[in-house]
């Protein structure tokens, strides 16, 4: 296929994917959480499991932005603003679906008025607002002077690059060089904060003593490395649409699979090993969850979506021959990308399904009090909504903001 | 809390010692709670855990009443991330600010005694076709608050208070008077015993001396405030 295809069929996606998500909106502004399948034992689902995906995807990619900006590296150059504008649009997904999951979507901003520096979630939130301000800053220097450049020209578009410039004018080298050295700074900044706050992230499921499969210290470690796994999988399909995809960006993408690759050995390294403690523990507790995870009624959600299709497939694609041919390493991205959803929902799901007290949930007769939880149809309309938004938001990105410049003139 | 009681600096401890040798399993207290909170579908404060006990045929099953435990290092308190849940200075009740909390349901992953519920909106047919029913607020931390999409208590997590709208001003509960727990009050087979752990003459503190009580997951450190008889 070439890229014009891929492009189209990306766009029409986006569209329907968004269509589609505006039932699911529509159900959750008017019934709350009534369509929800989550209940009082699993009591976190689909909603958490992709916002935990959404975060890990922008700290992924920020991260290896960091790479190009903050260690010069060369080879990523292409995708520096690629990933960091990535970053962006993935960490806003994420924060509306975590948004949707609250119970009182309009008290949002009670986590920074009346936050509890005990509870993980507060300081992980106080985090993601520094990360927010300092990603979208890093975004507008990195092309405050092509978008000063684009205003000059007539018409629509020009409105667009003058409104976003912000009044800025100045195209001299000493205001570029201004800039590269903020853009620099940042992040520097940020590479510190993105690793702490996803850190954070793991935190929150691994301070939790009262459901053992989430009580591990690897968590927050697990969470980093899965975060720059699934970051840079999503990157290489990324750079193999856009900006005049795979043809142009070829040795970026090839690169990337590589990192990706590794990354990914990493992760299966550290996943195996929390599970061969937990099973030589034995503690039913702690094995509970992930006996779930294996063998319960979603073990397909383990072994197909996310060791076959996640894991060892693009593990093949990228190991032969195939790793040296963009087409076939984006395909593996995806795959990649997709099979971490599933890692999340693995991560989320069983961890609560395990009744804290036997007998719970058979103590009432409630749909709210059952340990099976299925995601309803409102919260998967929801998600891939928040997908179509993601998907429309990438396309604006590339038809708005200015083209890469060639390779040299982003050196930092 | 809008109109809780004036603050005592005395601290009580209140709590509750569960004989599960009288508990004959009629869940008379689940239906108490019910009718005292006025709980929606799904919400329940307190409930009856039934284990068969796997020793033999003519072993009866093991019924466990369990409310929240209003343990004393509330594992809820910390991880929520807005304060809506604490403990009372005054009497180490753990309640939640409805007004306040954000439905995030962290606290509900955090506690190891499935204490907490989340309120989804649900209401009884009763309810929802606007019977006499609908109209009794429920008295919950003496807010009294009627049931509507997108107010407090929906969209909050619940759980149970250990009836703390029967305290009086100076907290305390009346037995006498029948300002008590609901569930203890009813207990048909008195194996509910509520009361102040500070005060050595309670029957709470008496019981505990007498006879050896148990308490669950000791080894997560919650201190929780209700001892089981065995
Ligand atoms: S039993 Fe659960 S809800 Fe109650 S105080 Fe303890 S941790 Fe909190
Ligand atoms: S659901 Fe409410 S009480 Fe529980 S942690 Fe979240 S904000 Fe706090």
């Amino acid at each position: 296929m070439d890229p014009r295809s891929l492009k189209r069929l990306f766009w029409i996606s986006g569209l329907v994917f968004f269509a589609l998500g505006l039932i699911g909106w529509r159900d959750r502004f008017l019934y709350g959480h009534v369509s929800a399948n989550y209940g009082s034992v699993v009591t976190w689902g689909l909603w958490v499991a992709a916002y935990i995906y959404f975060i890990g995807l922008s700290a992924g990619s920020f991260l290896i932005s960091s790479l190009v900006y903050v260690f010069n590296m060369k080879r990523f150059e292409r995708i520096g603003r690629l990933a960091v504008f990535t970053a962006v649009v993935t960490l806003l997904l994420a924060l509306i679906s975590i948004w949707a999951d609250l119970g009182h979507m309009f008290r949002a901003w009670h986590v920074i008025a009346y936050a509890n520096f005990k509870s993980p979630m507060a300081w992980m939130i106080w985090l993601y607002s520094a990360y927010v301000i300092l990603l979208v800053t890093e975004l507008w220097f990195l092309l405050r002077a092509d978008l000063v450049a684009g205003g000059r020209a007539p018409g629509p578009k020009g409105m667009v690059y003058r409104l976003l410039a912000l009044g800025s004018r100045d195209q001299s080298e000493a205001a570029r060089a201004r800039d590269r050295w903020i853009v620099r700074a940042l992040a520097t900044i940020g590479v510190p904060v993105a690793i702490m706050f996803h850190g954070g992230v793991g935190a929150l499921f691994g301070v939790v003593a009262a459901r053992p499969a989430w009580h591990s210290g690897m968590f927050p470690i697990i969470f980093l490395v899965s975060a720059l796994a699934s970051g840079g999988a999503l990157l290489t399909v990324i750079a193999a649409i856009f900006q005049d995809g795979w043809q142009r960006n070829r040795d970026t993408v090839i690169a990337l699979g590589r990192m990706v690759l590794g990354l990914l050995l990493l992760d299966v390294l550290f996943q195996v090993s929390e599970m061969l403690v937990a099973f030589y523990g034995g503690i039913p507790g702690h094995t509970e969850s992930l006996r779930l995870a294996i063998g319960g009624p979603f073990w397909w959600v383990f072994w197909w979506w996310q060791l076959v299709l996640g894991t060892l497939v693009p593990i093949v694609l990228l190991v032969l021959p195939t790793g040296r041919d963009p087409r076939w390493v984006s395909l593996a991205g995806l795959l990649i990308a997709a099979g971490f959803l599933g890692v999340r929902l693995n991560i989320v799901i069983p961890g609560l399904a395990a009744e804290e007290i036997r007998g719970l949930s058979e103590a009432i007769a409630s749909a709210r009090m059952t340990t099976y939880y299925v995601p309803s149809a409102t919260e998967w309309l929801v998600i891939v909504g928040v997908v179509g938004l993601g998907l429309l938001l990438f396309g604006f990105g590339e038809l708005l903001l200015p083209k890469e410049e060639e390779a040299g003139h982003v050196r930092v | 809390m809008a109109e809780s009681p004036a603050r005592t600096r005395r601290k009580f401890r209140y709590g509750m010692v569960i004989d599960t040798r009288r508990c004959v399993g009629c869940k008379a207290c689940v239906v108490a709670c019910k009718a005292e909170n006025k709980t929606p579908p799904g919400v329940a404060y307190t409930v009856v855990v039934e284990h068969a006990l796997p020793t033999g045929p003519n072993d009866k099953p093991l019924f466990m009443t369990k409310p929240c435990f209003h343990c004393e290092r509330p594992p809820c308190v910390d991880v929520c991330p807005v304060s809506a849940t604490f403990k009372r200075e005054q009497d180490g009740i753990v309640v939640i600010d409805y007004d306040r909390c954000i439905g995030c349901r962290y606290c509900i992953t955090a506690c190891p005694y499935g204490a907490r519920f989340f309120d989804f909106g649900e209401n009884y047919p009763s309810v929802a076709e606007k019977t006499a029913y609908a109209r009794v607020p429920s008295p919950e931390y003496r807010q009294f608050r009627k049931r509507a999409a997108d107010t407090s208590p929906v969209g909050n997590v619940r759980k149970c208070t250990l009836c703390v709208h029967l305290q009086d001003a100076g907290g305390r509960y009346d037995q006498a008077a029948g300002r008590w727990p609901a569930c203890a009050k009813t207990c048909t087979g008195r194996a509910i015993f509520f009361g102040d752990f500070n005060d050595p003459e309670s029957e709470v503190a008496r019981l505990l001396s007498e006879r050896h009580g148990v308490r669950l997951k000791e080894e997560l450190g919650t201190e929780p405030n209700v001892h089981y008889l065995l």
